[in-house]
């Protein structure tokens, strides 16, 4: 394992259901609110909560680009237009050119919502989708990154990496190997996700949906609350002279459970893998991290797995929460944004808590913060684990 | 710490080759195929019972986990490394499509409750996490999709992996056939499936060198296209397959550059010699 030359998050962004961009995101948080609401999206009849982002239906997507139109990639564009993001890109792509600038996002269902739409209006009589129905810029799970390489002008290597709820952590990853080996100079990386039936109807299913705001670490947890979001960050090389308060990527763990497809492993193994190599990729003991930003699902089992793989390794004291009581389970989208809010929680000092909590389940030996905490923070880790056994964590640090 | 000004090229070689495909069995009937020794006829793809998995997820494994592991594992039984200790690279351009129609077809419906498996089963890494449970893999598996780009883009990320962690990589490119009414808008016509252990270093068993050439790995290039009428229209009508012209170049021990296709106007220009 080598160690990393740390990347600079040169610019970054969110957008979810605590709001558009990173000054609405640090009040929501410095404010401990929520943006869970009990589910009223599209016809789907299910008692839960759900994170969904305001204004997508009013996004317009450009008329060169309206093959692309659907839930996500609205959604995706109206991440990019934050904080002056898509800005940001075009003076990068000056630096670098249009080709040495990769597009790497992280989605579960990308837009499937179009095609779960479409098959509510196939012909009665041959089976036929209607004809404005366009798979390949919507459904397909590339589409995303197809359409943010496409509205930012870029011509080099694209991918998405689609590992269920680790998706938009590994994207550092795959970002990272791609600018070690010279393949690109730059790296734009993220999630999107987008609330669809698929995944509603798909938790429920495995009774993994909570009828309220989803309550990570509690005793009484009981489940998830899907939420949408779009975060990005422009990964570069990390210049000489950078500013102290400026965020990097310092470690990347990557592991599978190799242990069941929809549980975790019960001694949450592959987790501990995870962080272990991350911070061996940074050259970090567990003392020098100062919060960690849990998975924390809301799931008995996730929260039971995780707990016991922090415990093993960094012991009782460490700080951490999971901040999806806040934005709810983004899927796909949910390493980004927490990889944001691990960048918010380093420049401005910030360790957020854990929220909807109501009694602390005891059996989780670890410190989860039950309310904000204000304090210089100078190393974090973000867990991002999915279905199928997928694990990953990240480091990240201030420079100066 | 690797070094502030990167190699101009990323070499990997290939040690292990696993296929399946519509007339396609294994590597070495395949490889006859693509040499001329052996004629190709067209035919279904025929796809194993996956009996590296647990009973219970045998029962609920559909195509593409059937596919995948049946080209992982041949690749690394050919390669003769640990599956255990292998990090692996998954990519497709879409996930299982039989599954998908089922689960939108519910969902139009008044019932919708899905059921758990086809639900587990949707997300585009099931094949990566019954790869790990089968193999008992704890290492990393990184899972792509770039539409009709996605084997290039999975070679992309193996290739990437190999040099810059200096390991070997398991990378399985699959797609499987698209029931209608998808089929009518993502005409997949059978199931594909290819897995190559790429690693850092020259062995015994290694078939071929591929390197990538940093500055013009990436050029406009028309991709190479195959001799055979039924093989080509293998290799065009099914995204994974993008992968035979490279596999015909280790088939003839064939020196010299194998294009392929990428993403749109971005083709992918792999450097290949034999290594026996």
């Amino acid at each position: 394992m080598l160690f990393l030359n740390p990347l600079w998050l040169s610019h970054f962004t969110a957008t979810s259901c605590i709001g558009r961009g990173l000054q609405a995101t640090l009040a929501a948080l410095r404010e401990q609110r929520s943006g869970l609401a009990p589910c009223a999206f599209d016809t789907v009849d299910l008692n839960t909560c759900i994170g969904e982002v305001c204004g997508i239906d009013e996004v317009r997507i450009p008329a060169r680009l309206l093959d692309f139109d659907c839930r996500n990639n609205r959604l995706a564009l109206l991440g990019l237009m934050q904080d002056g993001f898509a800005g940001a890109v075009a003076t990068a792509t000056e630096k670098y050119g249009a080709g040495r600038v990769g597009v790497i996002i992280g989605t579960s269902t990308s837009g499937i919502l179009q095609t779960e739409m479409a098959y509510r209006r196939l012909d009665p009589a041959s089976g036929a989708f209607p004809p404005d129905f366009v798979y390949g810029s919507t459904h397909n799970t590339f589409s995303v990154a197809d359409f943010t390489r496409q509205f930012l002008g870029l011509s080099g290597p694209a991918a998405v990496v689609s590992s269920a709820c680790s998706s938009s952590a590994k994207v550092f990853a795959s970002a990272r190997r791609m600018i070690a080996a010279g393949l690109i100079d730059a790296a734009v990386v993220g999630g999107v996700d987008s609330l669809c039936l698929t995944t509603l109807y798909g938790f429920n299913s495995l009774g993994l949906t909570s009828p309220q705001a989803c309550r990570p670490f509690d005793l009484a947890r009981d489940g998830i609350s899907i939420g949408e979001a779009a975060a990005f960050a422009l990964l570069e090389r990390m210049p000489r002279q950078v500013d102290e308060n400026a965020v990097l990527l310092l470690g990347v763990g990557e592991s599978s459970d190799a242990h069941h497809m929809s549980a975790p492993h019960p001694d949450g193994l592959g987790a501990r893998v995870a962080m272990r190599e991350a911070l061996k990729m940074a050259a970090l003991n567990v003392a020098d991290i100062d919060y960690i930003n849990l998975h924390g699902t809301a799931t008995p089992s996730n929260d039971a797995a995780e707990s016991k793989a922090v415990s093993a390794l960094f012991g009782p004291l460490t700080p951490c929460s999971s901040t999806k009581g806040a934005t709810g389970h983004t899927l796909g989208a949910a390493g980004g944004v927490e990889a944001v809010i691990c960048a918010l929680a380093l420049q401005h000092g910030l360790m957020p808590a854990g929220l909807n909590l109501q009694r602390l389940d005891p059996a989780l030996g670890v410190n989860y913060l039950q309310e904000n905490r204000q304090q210089a923070v100078r190393r974090v880790l973000s867990n991002s684990f999915g279905f199928g056994g997928t694990n990953c964590s990240l480091v990240f640090g201030l420079a100066g | 710490m690797h070094s502030a000004t990167p190699a101009q090229s990323l070499t990997v070689f290939v040690e292990g080759i696993g296929l399946l495909g519509p007339g396609l069995s294994s590597w070495p009937e395949g490889r006859r195929q693509l040499d001329g020794s052996l004629p190709y006829q067209a035919a279904r793809c025929v796809l194993p019972l996956p009996m590296a998995l647990p009973a219970a997820e045998r029962r609920r494994a559909g195509a593409v986990v059937k596919v995948s592991l049946a080209v992982g594992q041949e690749a690394v039984e050919a390669s003769g490394l640990p599956a255990a200790g292998l990090p692996s690279v998954f990519t497709s351009s879409s996930g299982d499509a039989i599954n998908c129609h089922e689960i939108c077809r519910a969902l139009a419906s008044s019932d919708r409750l899905i059921s758990p498996t086809r639900f587990h089963n949707s997300v585009h890494n099931a094949s990566s996490g019954y790869w790990s449970i089968s193999s008992g893999s704890m290492a990393s598996s990184s899972v792509l999709c770039a539409r009709d780009a996605s084997f290039a883009a999975g070679l992309l990320e193996a290739m990437t992996q190999v040099a810059v962690e200096q390991t070997a990589v398991l990378l399985v490119a699959y797609d499987t056939d698209y029931p209608e009414p998808l089929y009518s808008v993502r005409p997949l016509p059978d199931t594909f499936g290819a897995g190559l252990v790429l690693a850092p270093r020259c062995s015994e068993r290694s078939l071929a060198r591929w390197t990538l050439d940093l500055v013009a790995c990436f050029g406009g290039t028309a991709a190479d296209r195959l001799d055979d009428d039924a093989l080509e229209l293998v290799r065009s009508s099914i995204p994974a397959a993008r992968c035979l012209p490279l596999l015909h170049s280790v088939a003839n021990q064939v020196a010299g550059e194998v294009v392929l296709d990428y993403l749109e106007g971005l083709q992918l220009a792999v450097q290949v010699s034999p290594c026996r």
